[in-house]
């Protein structure tokens, strides 16, 4: 593999409260090559967007502290200064949200907030940096992008506003674009015209991209390689192909089992993971998916390490001998399901258990 | 969940209009009219799931609301179980009100956070003169029961429970008082991807146990197709096609809703690489001012001139009980949208 852009070193990501430490991240290390695009994919409290707001020092919490590295061209950006990160968020590193709705200044005209972005980069007149907006707009795929760079953030329709969003993420030429549920909020047929911008922004520019989502579709659309998280570590991690067809992790199979899939033939019943996603101030020992896993057996009590078990380059993180694993995949992810012992809940109720 | 149901009408709705007057100005004259469902007829038959998709804006939750009779309807009729009650008052509701039950999409709003789950669920039975306090408490406890939490947790509050278990929660309310019909208003939506399972899955086993009648609303068309029997697409006021839940996925006939089955991503890189994705152009337009003619000829690809003077009629295309409107449906020897057509010849 190329040098990487951007390499996450074993980042941890705690959070005091009233209640006690939450673990939000637990030694996570990620990297992606220039050009390539890694998914991130997890449930909410599984840490992936709290690893990608520190990789961009959005964290200001006082409660927080972190653990880590975060290499990007060779700097930590976890030991600059809040002068030096700004100079890098935008031109270097850009970041779009999920919500198109809140992302976007309502009192300031969206070519205005675009060109605050460029001129705070680069030293150009405000005639170019508006000329520059407009030619944006229009790249996005604005309608009359001229006229609409005068508009505010209410005169847009949320796929729209996502598209400004990325307009403004991409105006400095960044190296590195880093997708936080992106069209979560959109229609499904807006998601695709967001999708297919962000995969044509990326071959013509040669963007690295980041992209977080809840949505193994998603995913498999865009992705060239997969990082999974379940409570605040990566729990495998691989190429698109070998993570869809080839998945090495329960928690994995149990993502794709229980997706309700328009490319196959119903199933009668959907397998659904028991349980709920742990406490992150108190991780269940050992494993922390131990506790919802079918087939956790007693080497499971120590913490599995992400490693390279097949030598292939696909990194997972479970104690099951990689021999056992294929039958009770197919099982678990293409399954005849009649059995409803799914419908019981484990009795642990813990007010912590709810989700974040 | 293909239960058996003997052809038997639960609900049948009739030319229903819902406007939703735009006032302005300080006497708050009105100066346009959203027009959030338009003329939508469509039965619903006992023991069946009828699935209702499309995107946001266009109606669905409005049709749901106007069948439960939640809203009063601008014109039209809602019949249920052969009775029209879309004329009547609140008070002449009530009794109906026990036999259709709504199921709502955000767990965290639609529980009052200041009751306790025993209360929240023991409310309808007194409402509805149930029984007395034994028997509202036992059966309390047996629906908790019934959707898989604890007797125990009676007493807790709603924000001692996770998304997934508060829409344990709502679904247990939903069924207390031994409703025939559930509208479940987009109830997956706000779950997280492994407990979204979970709450299906007990929606299907409640059906088949209780003998219940859905309508369900949502806009992630796997999980419509995963429960559906039948299944009608909206676009902007309107259906545009109705039909048997397997058949629609096969086989699309109006172009929205192939547009929409291609839209999905499915989790397959391989087959997400080769099939053609069509990509609509624009956003949904205003339903203060729908596009004349069909109201989707704006956005199609397969638009001539017709299709933007003439409305087309619902009629049957292809198979029993599979209805479109367009003026040029996709030919039904065409390979289906969802599937591989590199494949295809």
């Amino acid at each position: 593999m190329a040098e990487p852009l951007l390499e996450v070193r074993d980042l941890k990501v705690s959070f005091r409260t009233e209640d006690g430490t939450v673990n939000a991240v637990d030694g996570v290390s990620l990297e992606v090559a220039p050009g390539e695009t890694l998914g991130i994919v997890g449930e909410s409290g599984s840490g992936k967007s709290v690893t990608m707001m520190s990789v961009m020092r959005l964290i200001n919490d006082p409660n927080a502290s972190f653990e880590g590295e975060v290499i990007y061209k060779g700097r930590d950006l976890m030991t600059l200064s809040q002068d030096q990160i700004r100079d890098i968020r935008g031109s270097g590193i850009a970041m779009i949200f999920q919500d198109p709705m809140t992302s976007l200044n309502p009192v300031y005209r969206v070519g205005w907030q675009i060109e605050e972005q460029i001129r705070a980069h680069e030293k150009v007149s405000k005639q170019a940096a508006r000329a520059r907006a407009i030619e944006l707009l229009g790249a996005v795929g604005i309608p009359h992008p001229a006229q609409r760079v005068d508009d505010y953030q209410h005169q847009f329709s949320g796929g729209m506003r996502q598209r400004v969003m990325i307009a403004m993420a991409v105006s400095c030429s960044p190296d590195l674009l880093i997708a936080d549920e992106p069209t979560t909020a959109l229609d499904v047929t807006i998601q695709a015209q967001i999708l297919a911008l962000i995969k044509k922004l990326r071959d013509d520019f040669g963007t690295a991209v980041i992209l977080i989502s809840h949505d193994m579709g998603v995913v498999a659309d865009i992705a060239d390689r997969v990082a999974v998280m379940y409570a605040g570590r990566v729990v495998e991690q691989g190429s698109l192909r070998g993570l869809f067809y080839d998945a090495q992790h329960p928690y994995t199979w149990g993502l794709l089992g229980s997706i309700a899939r328009l490319d196959r033939p119903r199933p009668r019943r959907l397998t659904a993971i028991r349980g709920l996603p742990p406490s992150l101030i108190r991780l269940p020992e050992g494993c922390a998916f131990g506790p919802r896993c079918p087939y956790r057996f007693d080497r499971c009590a120590e913490v599995p390490l992400l490693t390279d078990k097949l030598g292939d380059g696909h990194l997972d993180a479970c104690h099951l001998d990689p021999e056992q694993k294929k039958e009770r995949r197919d099982r678990a992810i293409r399954p005849d399901l009649t059995a409803r012992q799914d419908l019981a809940v484990p009795q642990d109720l813990s007010p912590e258990g709810a989700e974040q | 969940m293909s239960a058996t149901w003997d052809g038997e009408v639960l609900v049948r709705a009739e030319h229903v209009k819902k406007y939703f007057p735009v006032r302005k100005g300080i006497l708050a004259r009105e100066v346009a009219r959203v027009h959030a469902v338009d003329d939508v007829s469509l039965e619903v038959r006992t023991g069946e799931t009828l699935g209702l998709v499309g995107e946001s804006g266009c109606g669905k939750s409005t049709l749901a609301r106007c069948i439960a009779r939640l809203y009063d309807l601008t014109s039209g009729s809602v019949t249920f179980e052969g009775r029209d009650i879309s004329p009547l008052s609140r008070r002449q509701l009530r009794p109906v009100r026990r036999e259709m039950q709504m199921v709502f999409q955000d767990p965290y709003a639609s529980l009052n956070p200041r009751k306790r789950v025993g209360t929240i669920l023991a409310d309808p039975l007194r409402i509805h003169h149930y029984g007395d306090r034994a028997k509202i408490k036992n059966r309390v406890r047996e629906l908790l029961e019934l959707v898989g939490l604890s007797p125990e947790h009676v007493n807790r509050y709603p924000h001692e429970f996770s998304g997934g278990q508060r829409q344990r929660i709502g679904v247990a309310r939903a069924v207390a008082l031994h409703p025939k019909l559930i509208i479940a208003d987009e109830p997956v939506s706000a779950l997280d991807v492994s407990i979204r399972a979970q709450v299906i899955n007990l929606l299907d086993d409640l059906q088949d146990d209780l003998a219940l009648t859905y309508v369900f609303i949502a806009h992630d068309l796997g999980v419509v197709r995963h429960v559906s029997d039948r299944i009608a697409v909206m676009y902007l006021g309107k259906i545009v096609e109705i039909s048997p839940a397997e058949e629609l996925y096969r086989q699309p006939v109006h172009p929205y809703t192939e547009a929409l089955l291609s839209a999905v991503p499915v989790p397959d890189p391989d087959l997400s690489a080769r099939r053609e994705q069509i990509v609509l152009e624009g956003d949904v337009p205003s339903p203060v001012a729908p596009p004349s003619g069909c109201r989707f000829h704006p956005r199609c690809r397969y638009a001539t001139e017709i299709c933007s003077q003439q409305e087309p009629p619902l009629v049957m295309h292809g198979s029993q009980g599979h209805l479109a409107a367009c003026h040029h449906p996709l030919s039904l020897s065409e390979p289906p949208a969802v599937h591989d057509r590199a494949a295809a010849p």
